[in-house]
């Protein structure tokens, strides 16, 4: 006779902790929905202008190439590396696509010839980084020297402008078209390509890092390297991967700018770095890796991008702008804290 | 003295040596008094905020907001001249080393006390400081004419044959050298760096070891504001864009370690030194200033590669392949 099995288990191991309601406002995506809400409607208040379609859409574009660089490096910083090179990989590539472009070559092969400069780029840092293990922080500074200095040696004080008309138009024109369906609240809005991009993209990053056993694999890395190495993770291939793609679509932002802006000069896209850091870092990964989720990053994209977009509207300067953005960094991660520190002291 | 000649300061000083002798072989104008003293007057800033920085990075942290403090307690002390040009140039040298000092205290208040990672609270403040300038000045510039004759002349004033920022910069690191070789606290930056934990255990206060390397690197970036604004001639938001990661890169290849913990006075000042020669030396080897930047980037690359080499622990061979790769290596 088999002994029965125990109706009910004296410990239960949740899947998950449970939910509560003070735990769930304090959450950093939906402090980021709020901030997201809040912006929009400040903004739509404001100014009459901010709610028009094509008004959203192109301030999309201006924001779009560096949060498509951002998804990439979220994923470096949760596993506690850093790519500082980016901006500098941006212009080298749309320095080759120029050189391509005054060669002849079309559409694609310009975009291709982007993502091969970009992803060139991303294997030597990450061959620096993952095989002779130097820190990524001084690499990336190291780089991104080299890379821009490798662009100012060959352009000099040049401008290059002479870019295909095909691919000006991928930048410049909407890739979907705004359609109406004769209802007024139902339409399907103009996209640029950068924004489309950065939809798809943002949705596969997402799938990949939280669905997937190599998205926990970085979750673990970015928590202690040394146990993930002894779980079986192979750390130091993944990093690299990790530096290739960050390459290859910091090549990729490079053509979507050269073909946006259809001119380029050595000193393109100059701090951008700082600008694609501070996205990732509101967007709630920790710079000491482990923490973070792709849809934290999505929302600090949108939330930054429609601060900025909403101040120009009012001829705010960039740099007061960039006062805001700062603060607004600085705030939200103090604040937690302060509360933190308070709720602990008290 | 073995332990010298194989200290990674001697090193670097050497190749600088050879580089000065081989530039001055081809260009015998290089290595005449008048242009080393211009080099030197050039990069006395750099000396300073290199010095800075690396107190910064020796307690693990790094500070990105020096440049914008820079330019804004530059463009402070600028104003001062411009409004109330009675008051004595000590007064407005004071003005720009107490804002810096002040915005220094900021950081270090985030980072110490709120324990808010030091990229972190940097990367925003970089942005709010240069953004403070447009906001004081609403777009407007210091110029040349409306800064007072003493702000201007004092970086270009001679003294016993060597220019004003140049005496500051000698000052200046001493002061630094003292502190950190002969002094309890300036000894604690290096053991909060290289062990938090048994520091902690040894009575020193981290936080506080934190706070004050911010601030020192605040009130040298308010220094260096006004020699920068006072030797140009011209105070705005964009001045020193950039300039953070030139001092960063100095600290790198004078052998600071961004581990934290490790540095010296003399490997800071010879990676400042380096990034100046790069500079100077291009227009008169006829090299166009194009390069300056690949140049660094590469010195920057080498650098951290042979100072990783010097500092490697053997691993631990723990993985099987790591123990083959171990064998194989002699």
């Amino acid at each position: 006779m088999s002994t029965p099995l125990p109706t009910e288990e004296r410990y239960a191991v949740l899947d998950r902790a449970p939910r509560r309601l003070g735990a769930t406002l304090l959450r950093w995506d939906v402090i980021l929905l709020i901030l997201l809400v809040l912006t929009v409607a400040v903004n739509a208040i404001v100014s009459p202008y901010f709610l028009d379609v094509y008004n959203l859409a192109d301030a999309t574009s201006n924001f779009s190439e560096k949060a498509i660089i951002a998804l990439a490096m979220a994923l470096l910083i949760l596993v506690r590396d850093i790519d500082l090179s980016v901006a500098a990989i941006i212009a080298l590539a749309a320095m080759v696509i120029g050189y391509a472009a005054e060669a002849g070559f079309g559409a694609p092969v310009l975009f291709a010839v982007g993502i091969g400069v970009g992803i060139l780029c991303g294997v030597f840092n990450g061959f620096l980084v993952t095989c002779v293990r130097l820190p990524s922080i001084v690499v990336t500074i190291g780089t991104m020297s080299l890379f821009r200095g490798l662009t100012q040696v060959i352009l000099g004080d040049q401008a290059l402008t002479h870019y295909p008309q095909g691919f000006l138009n991928l930048g410049q024109n909407y890739f979907i078209p705004f359609v109406k369906t004769g209802i007024r609240w139902l339409f399907i809005p103009p996209v640029p390509l950068s924004f489309l991009i950065f939809l798809v993209l943002a949705a596969i990053f997402g799938i990949v890092l939280h669905k997937t056993a190599v998205g926990r694999q970085l979750f673990a890395i970015g928590s202690n390297p040394v146990a993930a190495r002894f779980s079986g993770i192979p750390v130091d291939r993944l990093r690299f991967i990790l530096f290739v793609l960050s390459g290859a679509l910091s090549g990729l932002g490079g053509a979507l700018l050269a073909a946006r802006l259809g001119s380029m000069r050595s000193n393109m896209a100059f701090g951008w770095e700082l600008d694609i850091v501070t996205m990732v870092i509101l967007g709630g990964v920790s710079i000491a890796g482990g923490v973070g989720s792709i849809l934290g990053v999505f929302l600090a994209v949108l939330v930054l991008g429609l601060v900025t977009f909403g101040m120009s509207l009012n001829n705010i300067p960039g740099q007061v702008v960039s006062v805001y953005t700062g603060a607004l960094l600085i705030a939200v991660i103090a604040i937690p804290r302060i509360f933190e520190r308070l709720r602990r002291g008290g | 003295m073995s332990a010298l000649l194989k200290s990674r300061e001697f090193i670097l000083a050497v190749v600088l040596a050879a580089g000065i002798a081989l530039i001055g072989i081809y260009q015998p104008v290089f290595v005449e008094w008048d242009n080393l003293s211009d080099m030197l007057t050039e990069t006395s800033v750099l000396f300073m905020m290199a010095l800075a920085q690396m107190v910064v990075i020796l307690t693990r942290g790094i500070d990105l907001s020096v440049a914008a403090n820079l330019a804004l307690s530059g463009f402070l002390a600028a104003l001062v001249s411009q409004y109330y040009p009675g008051v004595p140039l000590v007064l407005m040298i004071l003005a720009g080393v107490l804002s810096g000092l002040v915005l220094g205290m900021v950081n270090g208040a985030l980072v110490a006390v709120l324990g808010i990672p030091s990229i972190v609270v940097t990367l925003g403040t970089l942005a709010v400081y240069r953004g403070m300038i447009i906001i004081i000045a609403g777009g407007d510039q210091v110029n040349a004419s409306e800064m007072g004759v003493s702000f201007q002349a004092f970086p270009k004033d001679v003294f016993l044959g060597v220019t004003t920022p140049i005496w500051i910069a000698i000052v200046v690191s001493i002061l630094f050298w003292v502190f950190l070789s002969l002094t309890r606290t300036g000894r604690g930056f290096y053991a909060v760096g290289g062990n938090p934990i048994a520091a902690r255990y040894c009575g020193i206060d981290q936080g506080w070891q934190e706070f004050l390397a911010y601030s020192i690197s605040g009130a040298v970036s308010g220094l260096c504001g006004y020699l920068w604004v006072a030797r140009y001639g011209v105070a705005y938001s964009e001045i020193a864009n950039g300039y953070e990661l030139t001092v960063i890169a100095a600290c790198v290849i004078g052998g600071v370690s961004i581990g934290g913990g490790v540095g010296t006075v003399p490997g800071a000042l010879l990676g400042a030194l380096f990034l100046g020669i790069v500079n100077t030396a291009l227009p008169v080897l006829q090299i166009t200033p194009f390069w300056q930047m690949a140049i660094s980037g590469a010195v920057i690359l080498a650098a951290v590669v042979i100072n990783a080499r010097a500092e490697r622990r053997p691993d631990k061979l723990i993985l099987p392949e790591a123990r083959r790769l171990g064998r194989a290596r002699p």
